[in-house]
């Protein structure tokens, strides 16, 4: 009697429990310290909680370079956040061939989640094929100029060419103005210039031969030329002084206050600039923005399109909540969101309607009509060797290396890391 | 009687010697032993050791230009600790270690301070000096002549290393002047007193009496700071990292860099295992040679 009222209380009680799904616990690590990405972050997993109230997130919140330090230190431990801070590219590549990552090909390829996504982005958050990562930025590198300091010299647009650039940069000189500021301390700032040039010069199939080991690497004329162009550039002393010691945050603080024409970097650049000015505002409508010219006699189309942004990454415990809150955070309606706080440029399909900015805008389209689109170098390729391509383009700068001799050395590099 | 003494004392020894013994092994030689291991390996510190090169990676880095730079720069601090930190925080010692000097705590306390700052801000506070835009040179220079350029020292590869050089020797000569004056208030004033009566002048006091008597001081203060020298890291990497171009690239810096942040722990390992082992020959050698004479 008592067995059978057991059973019964069983069968009341099992579809009932069903309804209370397990308790699950993940960790979830971004590095918006500073808002308006911290309450974003905070909205999302709060909408998250509400609508599986069986989940709970445990969240950190790290500066860029600490995240850098600590994350290294918990993949050679093999302990990965579950939904984790990822750029992508080479560094997620290493993290995927050790294992460390989850393989979430299944819920993202061939999926509404992955269709969902603007063309190309995707890849760069995959391995073998294999998708391992979703981004909710990806932006595009470009010119920010001061329009009043350009108007003096008598120019109301960028310059379109190479060689115009070169003139606008005399001209600037000789109007005792600072053409150009760059962190070539800190190197990736300084890697831009030697990249894009490179992309214009040589285009799509230089970086298809230095992957396939076709041709001749990055020995190739095209990188050669691009350290020789980037040389040219620099014997006209564009930069501001004691630039090879200078950070990013340096570099941001001079266009900011005004006391540097232009600099190239990404979509982050203004709001860099207000937040490193000294009056914190930076130069508001005065700032401009501009595609990189096209180089004469370059194979590189002047629409192929060099950058990088942001997304998450999933570490090989994580359980299929943190996959699932991995999509609510990149879904159209919270991307859009994020999008209308200006500091992202939205990889949702259609999200980028709440783009407000218009130099924002531009960026999205320089990504969305990119025929190639090529991941920052130091990204894409693992850290030995995009280490040497930074460490490369500021020897060029110092004159401590010819463009021939960096190119070899990034070319031994990625041979012997390959 | 003896060998009775010393089994009773067993007990006494294991209790008080085990437990440093124990964290000895944990916290260093497990380390050094494990990085050893590392050292003869390719790997990215992620996942099994798999790829053994033997010492591939030891050959790989004495070949290595930057590397071989980065050597010559500690030897470079070296020298300069030798030739002009430690003989000035002598100097320093003689004049403000007299009892009779006026305001010597004070000065003692003054030369101590940038010893009492960590190396990091340290190494921020002079980026913030040598700062060619904003910075404190900057401001004497403009002040001196308005139309000068603005000075451009750690982005001179040319003097990268030396500007750093002047922070060194500023952060540690009030660390050696400390070791030094309490060396000196160890030297009986009777003797230096007794040389005075007999004419000498404080040159000659100083010369033929207080250094001779302050020798073993000097050797740990030397000892001090070669080694310290070889291990250089923070004040470095946080004035520029080493760069432009390796312009002040130090071993470690070259661990940090070329091992840790691009993922080639096996590389590192080896740069750490020379350093220990250019450190303990060292210690080993000094400590013999020079320091033993006196017992």
């Amino acid at each position: 009697m008592r067995r059978i009222a057991c059973l019964i209380g069983l069968l009341v009680l099992l579809p009932g429990l069903a309804l209370f799904a397990a308790p699950v616990k993940f960790s979830f690590w971004h590095i918006g310290v500073n808002d308006p990405d911290k309450s974003f972050y905070q909205s999302v997993v709060d909408g998250y909680l509400k609508l599986h109230p069986n989940v709970t997130i445990d969240m950190t919140i790290l500066e860029n370079e600490a995240f850098k330090a600590k994350t290294s230190t918990l993949m050679q431990s093999g302990d990965p956040p579950d939904v984790f801070q990822s750029w992508g590219g080479g560094l997620m590549s290493t993290y995927a061939a050790a294992g460390l990552l989850r393989d979430i090909s299944k819920e993202v390829l061939g999926t509404a989640w992955g269709g969902s996504m603007a063309p190309g982005v995707l890849g760069v958050y995959q391995y073998n094929g294999k998708q391992y990562g979703m981004p909710y930025d990806m932006g595009a590198v470009s010119f920010w100029y001061n329009k009043d300091l350009l108007a003096k010299v008598g120019y109301t647009t960028f310059p379109a060419t190479w060689p115009d650039l070169l003139k606008l940069v005399s001209k600037l000189k000789a109007a005792g103005i600072t053409p150009i500021a760059v962190g070539a301390g800190d190197k990736w700032p300084a890697h831009f210039w030697w990249s894009y040039l490179a992309i214009r010069l040589g285009g799509k199939p230089i970086f298809q031969n230095v992957l396939s080991g076709k041709g001749k690497g990055f020995n190739d004329p095209a990188f050669v030329k691009a350290g020789q162009l980037l040389l040219d550039l620099a014997n006209l002393k564009p930069f501001q002084d004691g630039f090879l010691a200078a950070t990013w945050p340096d570099q941001a603080g001079f266009i900011g206050d005004g006391k540097a024409a232009f600099h190239l970097m990404g979509q982050w650049s203004p709001s860099a600039e207000s937040a490193y000015s000294v009056s914190k505002k930076g130069i508001l409508d005065k700032e401009g923005m501009a595609p990189f010219p096209s180089v004469p006699g370059g194979v590189g189309k002047a629409t192929d399109a060099f950058g990088g942004g942001n997304g998450f990454a999933i570490g090989k415990n994580a359980p299929d909540e943190a996959v699932d809150f991995l999509k609510f955070l990149t879904n159209k309606e919270n991307n859009s969101r994020y999008a209308a706080t200006g500091n992202i440029i939205p990889t949702v399909k259609g999200a980028d309607v709440s783009l407000k900015d218009p130099n924002a805008r531009m960026v999205k389209g320089l990504v969305d009509k990119a025929g190639y689109y090529q991941l920052y170098l130091d990204q894409f390729f693992p850290p030995a060797v995009g280490g040497v391509v930074n460490d490369s383009v500021q020897a060029i700068l110092a004159g401590t290396q010819t463009p021939a001799q960096a190119a070899a050395a990034i070319q031994t590099a990625y041979d012997e890391n390959k | 009687m003896k060998t009775n003494a010393r089994t009773a004392a067993l007990p006494t020894l294991l209790l008080l010697i085990g437990p440093a013994f124990i964290l000895f092994t944990m916290l260093v030689v497990v380390p050094v032993v494990q990085a050893a291991v590392y050292s003869l390996y390719r790997w990215n510190g992620m996942g099994p050791l798999t790829a053994f090169r033997g010492l591939q990676n030891f050959v790989t880095l004495f070949t290595n230009a930057t590397f071989q730079k980065a050597v010559w720069h500690n030897v470079l601090i070296v020298i300069v600790s030798l030739g002009i930190e430690i003989p000035l925080a002598l100097g320093l010692a003689l004049i403000i270690g007299r009892s009779d000097f006026p305001l010597a705590v004070f000065f003692r306390t003054f030369f101590f301070l940038p010893y009492v700052l960590s190396e990091v801000i340290t190494g921020v506070l002079w980026q913030f000096i040598y700062h060619p835009q904003y910075g404190l040179v900057k401001a004497i220079v403009s002040f001196i002549s308005p139309s000068a350029p603005s000075p451009v020292l750690l982005g001179n590869p040319h003097i990268t290393l030396w500007v750093i050089m002047i922070v060194i020797v500023w952060k540690y000569f009030g660390f050696h002047m400390t070791i030094l004056i309490a060396g000196l208030q160890d030297i009986p004033e009777e003797l230096r007193e007794a040389a005075r009566i007999d004419g000498a002048s404080n040159g000659q006091v100083n010369r033929y009496i207080t250094i001779p008597l302050l020798r073993t001081t000097l050797q740990i203060s030397v000892f001090f700071s070669i080694i310290g020298s070889f291990q250089v890291f923070d004040v470095v990497w946080a004035m520029g990292k080493g760069d432009p171009v390796n312009a002040a690239e130090t071993m470690v810096t070259y661990l940090y860099k070329f091992g840790i942040q691009r993922l080639n722990i096996g590389l590192g390992s080896a740069v750490a295992v020379t350093i220990f082992a250019v450190c303990l020959v060292f210690s080993v050698f000094y400590q013999r040679t020079l320091m033993r004479e006196e017992r």
